[in-house]
């Protein structure tokens, strides 16, 4: 069966100025550098990775905000450009996204069912205003939002209602795909529960499929049917969530998830910290990215890249665990 | 016990009615003259009188604006040695300067009006377009609007009036190429930075078409700064209209502006000043009040200043 939305070997480069010579020299910043993945129907991929690690990119990418450098988006066998005309309007009936800031994805001027009622009013012009407003308080009491909350203005609503108000736009037209930008990095623990517990419940209802971007490896472990863990514009490790939480392979891995607080255990888990800061994506290091900072580094690091593979679902991007791999039937010989 | 009662017999509090709160009556007076400085109720008022003149001009004139008396040239204003039958005075040709002035008022403000329009929307429309084509369009809307600040407006004025004459249509249209390079300026600079913000972004997402994206989002949200803009082109109008007017170039007779009022009384500056000084004081007080109010309104409108 063909996936919904493939991505083949993107890449999103950016030429910037750095400091040197007099003028500053030009350099390449690789935000996004050779991503490849598919999503299947009503699949929820997790991507996780910390800050600047290209995640947001990504997902501009997809949504075809912004123009790739290389490789290709197809969205159920169409391609995902960057120009937008009435083809790429067209599809966001099938794809629609979630942000992170609500304030700023909301007009200040418009109520909050005008706002919801607006991709009827795009995509359905017949519709009376009437009925817009009836989708949209159906669709309001769906997020669980109360209908005299109709006529109010986004600023008036707290940030947990205002990104249940961006949900029941982005969900109004019943897309196939959402993609969710840090949907509630921006919300209080308690709210991000009720938030990931009603995204929850409208996927098993409509049964859309799902990038879900997240720093925060709980949220997406709970979100999530594959995982897939970024590293400086690359995934370098992917699987089921709880093949990668709890078998992870991949040093970067180990250290995200030994970071993760925990109440028990507190003491006797084994907490690995990396020295020094990820490398700007401006200078990525040769070879695998994360050499300078792995503590298994070997000298191969430094002159291959190396590539996603393993057995079954769980393939991890590390020379270190290849080896091992190999040698591992020979010793056993 | 040294808990003071005093303070809950319901007595002793009448008899001190401001007792210690802060919302005196001296209070209530300062909050409201500070969200309403005096001068800009003044300013105000001003707006309000000229807006009702202009409605209901040929109503409130006491003559007909054209009405010759040969016999009342010349009279001077009520007060000043005249009668109350002309409080305003008579022009050379016994004309009734009230009736003329209120005919003035209402032909100066129509023609700045339009003309204020049709740069806005002039200048709304290219702003856009520039700011959602960008490249090659921008480029060369940018450079119109370059070439068009860089010229006198007045020196085309002059031009395009002389090449081909006159006419009130004429006149407002030509009008209405004052200061649209100014609000398209603005409108492309606050149309590209809405277009980098969210609720643009999120609106494309949904899949809008440019034209409900730039109408209904964007153009709502910047409304506030083109509005204030536009009212300061308003006054400028006025002024240049009147400027034009002197000249013979703009309003012509027997039709009157204030500017057409104030060329024509010049010749009798010496002997009969309230001529010109009659329409002279309308004109300084009328972009005097709106000046005023378009700044009072930047200030409240934007919210980085409140």
């Amino acid at each position: 069966m063909r996936p919904l939305l493939s991505v083949r070997d993107i890449k999103r480069h950016y030429q910037v100025r750095v400091p040197g010579g007099f003028f500053g020299r030009d350099a390449l910043l690789k935000a996004v550098d050779g991503l490849s993945f598919d999503i299947n129907r009503g699949e929820t991929l997790g991507l996780v990775g910390e800050s600047g690690c290209g995640k947001s990119t990504t997902a501009r990418l997809v949504m075809g905000h912004i123009p790739l450098t290389a490789g290709s988006v197809a969205f159920d066998g169409q391609p995902v450009t960057a120009r937008h005309d009435s083809d790429w309007r067209a599809m966001r009936r099938r794809m629609q996204m979630v942000y992170q800031d609500t304030l700023g994805a909301l007009d200040r001027r418009l109520t909050i069912s005008e706002q919801i009622g607006e991709p009827f009013a795009i995509h359905e012009p017949v519709m009376t205003a009437g009925q817009r407003h009836e989708r949209a308080l159906s669709l309001m009491d769906s997020v669980g939002l109360r209908a005299d909350m109709a006529r109010r203005f986004p600023h008036e609503l707290s940030g947990g209602q205002r990104q249940r108000v961006v949900i029941a736009r982005a969900l109004a037209l019943s897309p196939d795909l959402l993609v969710c930008d840090e949907p509630v990095s921006a919300l209080d623990v308690s709210i991000q529960a009720q938030v990931l517990n009603l995204l929850d419940d409208l996927r098993e209802q409509t049964g859309f499929a799902a990038l879900f971007i997240s720093h925060d490896l709980k949220v997406v472990r709970q979100m999530s049917d594959r995982v897939a863990v970024m590293y400086l514009g690359k995934i370098v490790e992917t699987g089921a969530p709880e093949a990668v939480f709890k078998r992870a392979q991949h040093p970067y891995t180990k250290a995200l998830i030994s970071a993760i607080p925990t109440p028990r255990n507190r003491g006797r888990r084994e907490r690995i910290v990396l020295e020094g800061d990820p490398p700007s994506p401006v200078d990525v290091p040769p070879g695998c990215a994360f050499h300078t900072r792995c503590p298994l580094a070997m000298t191969q690091c430094r002159l291959d890249t190396p590539l996603l593979s393993g057995d079954g679902d769980h393939l991890v991007a590390c020379h270190a665990i290849h080896q091992s791999a190999q040698s591992a039937p020979l010793a056993a010989e | 016990m040294t808990i003071d009662t005093g303070n809950l017999n319901p007595t002793s509090q009448v008899s001190r009615p401001s007792g210690g709160s802060f919302f005196t009556s001296k209070g209530r007076y300062r909050a409201f003259f500070e969200t309403w400085p005096p001068i800009v109720l003044i300013a105000l008022f001003f707006i309000g009188l000229a807006i009702f003149v202009v409605a209901t001009a040929p109503l409130i004139a006491p003559y007909d604006f054209m009405a010759m008396d040969l016999r009342d040239r010349l009279t001077p204003p009520a007060l000043f040695g005249g009668t109350w039958a002309h409080p305003l005075g008579t022009d050379e040709l016994g004309r009734d300067l009230l009736s003329r002035l209120i005919i003035s008022i209402r032909v100066s403000m129509m023609i700045a009006f339009l003309s204020t329009l049709i740069a806005g929307t002039l200048g709304i429309t290219l702003g856009f377009l520039a700011a959602y084509f960008r490249g090659r369009v921008e480029q060369l809307i940018m450079m119109l609007i370059d070439a068009q600040a860089s010229m006198p407006f007045m020196i085309i004025a002059l031009a395009v009036l002389a090449f081909l004459g006159n006419s009130l249509f004429l006149f407002i249209v030509l009008m209405g190429f004052y200061g649209w390079e100014r609000i398209a300026r603005i409108a492309r600079g606050l149309a590209i930075a809405a277009t980098e913000q969210g609720y643009a972004t999120s609106v494309r997402d949904l899949g809008a078409s440019p034209m409900r994206i730039y109408g209904r989002h964007i153009l709502p949200n910047i409304a506030s700064t083109l509005i204030v803009s536009m009212t300061l082109n308003f006054p400028e109008v006025i002024l240049l209209e009147s400027g034009l007017s002197f000249l013979g170039l703009g309003v012509q007779p027997p039709m009157t502006s204030l500017g057409n009022m104030v060329g024509y009384g010049r010749d009798y500056i010496q002997s009969a000043p309230w001529i010109m000084l009659v329409p002279s004081a309308a004109i300084v007080l009328t972009t005097l009040s709106i000046s005023i109010v378009g700044d009072w309104m930047r200030d409240r409108f934007d919210p980085t200043l409140r």
